[in-house]
């Protein structure tokens, strides 16, 4: 028989150090063999070549000073910012609102109250999020539709044919998203519901949305929709823009809601089965909670290719951000400056999808911190 | 159709009414198939008041799925289960009758992991039974007491060890004062270190009287608490002894052979 072999206890240490400086990490990542060192060599004569001519352009020789086009005209090495600039009021909110700019502060205060709403929900730890998100869903499309429209409130009136722009772009996605989100969760639950009726309706529902490009669905909404109506009945373009948006793009909400539902792990079903509760408590309090947190990432990515696909209500006349853009420049007086205008565009898109993106990323992160506890 | 079996079940529960000492779960000819595989044959089993259960048997042999069917987390094809009074059936009523005046607690816990301590305790009273907020947190502290972890009540599941995630899912039926819990093997998931104390709560609520249905194989929970075993194997029971029995004089060659196996001589 061996003796038994006792250990002393060890106490814990921080771990080494990783050696080298920064100088030490760049040698490593950008020369450490032939070939890095021929990619680096490369990539910096690219970055030589590119960017001083386009930054050159974009910035510092571009024109922004003045309201007509001489000045651009008379400097052709740098981008015309000018024509954006007095074209800003019609790229943003549109043909009415520029075209009566005593009226602007109708739109630039939803705008206001949309920006302290979001920041006020995204931000953690700010009070009352259940009553502002409630305010967000309902109250919100009301008090925008009624000071943007203007006629229930005694303003003058802005014809929902006659929004455009940027706000334009943001009503469609604002509805699209708000309205799709709900109908895509209840058609989740329908694709996974034991009656098979349900079941059946809601996949079809699905496939069928799915199938169709909504290029074609918007068409489709501006010419067939109509005919099965009386004429006397007249749906306005915009509204059926966004119907047409809701209901497609549930399709794609409720495809990764479901993705979400089929994570949570059968033993939470039956927890709350089993404590009594009913279908709706059981998916409302236990089920979504879990599932929505999980999906956030793929329903944000949905959300923000609806945000980009509203461009395409340009289909049936409407008259929104790129749309604008595209006519601004081939207007008389801005002729041959379409490539500011794609880029405000593009610009402007990319600052509300970047910020999406950024959200959810932050939701991603959140959720692994409270994972690892 | 549906009035004669309402009109059914409202006898049944009349009968109930007046005879007291009725069991308090009535299993008989039960039968149930898993698509084609037969999982339980011809149960018949009559669990009285405060009376203790354990089951136990080799894994597959139904003692899960036995239990989940008093709750009705699977359907039976044949026979009847009556819960104090109450049939099983489709009847969507009945079967929530039930769920709430049976507990159970679950091999992996089940807790809801978004949601905090007490919330996980005070969701089914609140919203179910239609309990006051206050008051139900009141009776959630005072269950948490009782399973050992007030303390842990503000944190959420993820932070506790298995053996206190366990304790408060019993907190968590317990606050819905249930007549009946279910255990479906509630230490298996459990660290060896963690066994006993999850234990030990289990038998302070045996002693309070609680009706309890224990599926498990720790043979001195069932030698310590159990008013009888039930060994069951192949879908059907076997064997059903008080415990004195059951460990010294198992009467079936399986039961024998079962005992030798999972007490190791």
């Amino acid at each position: 028989m061996a003796d038994a072999v006792l250990f002393d206890k060890i106490e814990s240490r921080p771990p080494p150090r990783s050696e080298g400086g920064p100088l030490d990490w760049i040698r490593e990542r950008f020369f450490g063999s032939v070939t890095n060192t021929l990619i680096t060599i490369v990539c910096i004569y690219l970055l030589y070549v590119l960017v001083p001519p386009i930054a050159n352009w974009l910035l510092f020789s571009a024109s922004i000073s003045g309201t007509d086009r001489s000045i651009c005209d008379a400097n052709p090495d740098g981008a015309c910012w000018t024509f954006i600039k007095v074209r800003f009021d019609q790229l943003i909110f549109g043909l009415f609102y520029s075209a009566n700019p005593d009226q602007l502060w109708r739109p630039i205060t939803v705008f206001a109250v949309l920006a302290v709403m979001i920041a006020w929900l995204v931000t953690p730890a700010t009070p009352n999020k259940r009553e502002v998100g409630a305010f967000a869903l309902l109250g919100f499309p009301v008090f925008a539709y009624a000071l943007i429209e203007g006629s229930l409130l005694g303003l003058p009136s802005a014809p929902t044919n006659e929004w455009g722009g940027f706000m334009l772009n943001i009503s469609l996605a604002y509805v699209g998203i708000v309205a799709s989100l709900p109908l895509g969760i209840l058609l989740a639950l329908g694709r996974r519901s034991e009656l098979p009726v349900i079941r059946s309706l809601s996949v079809a529902y699905i496939e069928f949305w799915r199938g169709a490009p909504l290029i074609t669905v918007l068409f489709m909404s501006s010419v067939m929709l109509p005919l099965f109506f009386p004429a006397e009945v007249d749906f306005n373009k915009v509204v059926r823009a966004m119907i047409a948006i809701t209901l497609f793009e549930a399709a794609y909400a409720a495809e990764v809601v479901r993705g979400g539902l089929q994570a949570i792990p059968k033993g939470q079903f039956e927890a709350a089965d089993a404590l009594g509760l009913s279908y709706w408590k059981k998916m409302g309090l236990i089920i979504l909670p879990q599932s929505l947190r999980i999906s956030i990432p793929g329903i944000v990515n949905t959300f923000i290719s609806l945000f980009k696909d509203t461009s395409l209500v340009a289909i049936i006349g409407l008259l929104d951000i790129l749309k604008t853009a595209q006519n601004a420049s081939r207007s008389i007086e801005w002729k041959g400056f379409d490539i500011e205008a794609m880029i405000f565009a593009a610009f402007v898109f990319w600052v509300c999808t970047y910020g999406m993106s950024r959200y959810s990323q932050h939701v991603e992160r959140s959720l692994d911190r409270s994972k690892r506890s | 159709m549906a009035t004669a079996e309402q009109e059914r079940a409202a006898g049944e529960n009349n009968a109930a009414n007046t005879a007291s000492n009725r069991p308090m779960i009535e299993i008989s000819g039960l039968n149930k198939w898993y698509v084609d595989f037969h999982v339980l044959k011809d149960i018949n089993l009559n669990i009285g008041k405060g009376e203790r259960i354990v089951i136990c048997g080799p894994s597959g042999s139904g003692k899960s799925t036995l239990i989940r069917c008093i709750n009705r987390l699977e359907t039976h094809q044949e026979g009847s289960i009556i819960v104090d009074g109450t049939e099983l059936n489709d009847d969507v009523k009945h079967i929530e009758e039930i769920r709430r005046e049976v507990g159970m607690v679950f091999q992996h816990f089940n807790l809801f992991p978004h949601l905090t301590v007490l919330e996980n305790c005070t969701l089914a009273p609140v919203w179910v039974r239609k309990i006051p907020k206050r008051e139900a947190e009141d009776t959630a502290r005072k269950f948490l007491e009782r399973v050992r972890i007030p303390e842990q009540a503000e944190k959420y599941p993820g932070q506790l060890s298995g053996g206190q995630q366990q304790r408060v899912a019993i907190a968590r039926s317990l606050c819905m004062n249930p007549n009946v819990m279910l255990f479906d093997e509630p230490t298996s998931a459990l660290d060896p270190e963690m066994i006993s104390e999850v234990l030990d709560t289990m038998v302070d609520l045996a002693e309070s009287g609680m009706t309890m249905i224990c599926v498990t194989h720790e043979m001195g929970f069932a030698r310590q608490v159990a008013d009888r075993v039930v060994f069951m194997d192949a879908g059907q029971v076997v064997e059903i002894q008080e415990p004195e029995g059951f460990f010294s004089n198992p009467q079936s060659d399986r039961t024998k052979l079962f005992l030798s196996q999972i007490l190791g001589n």
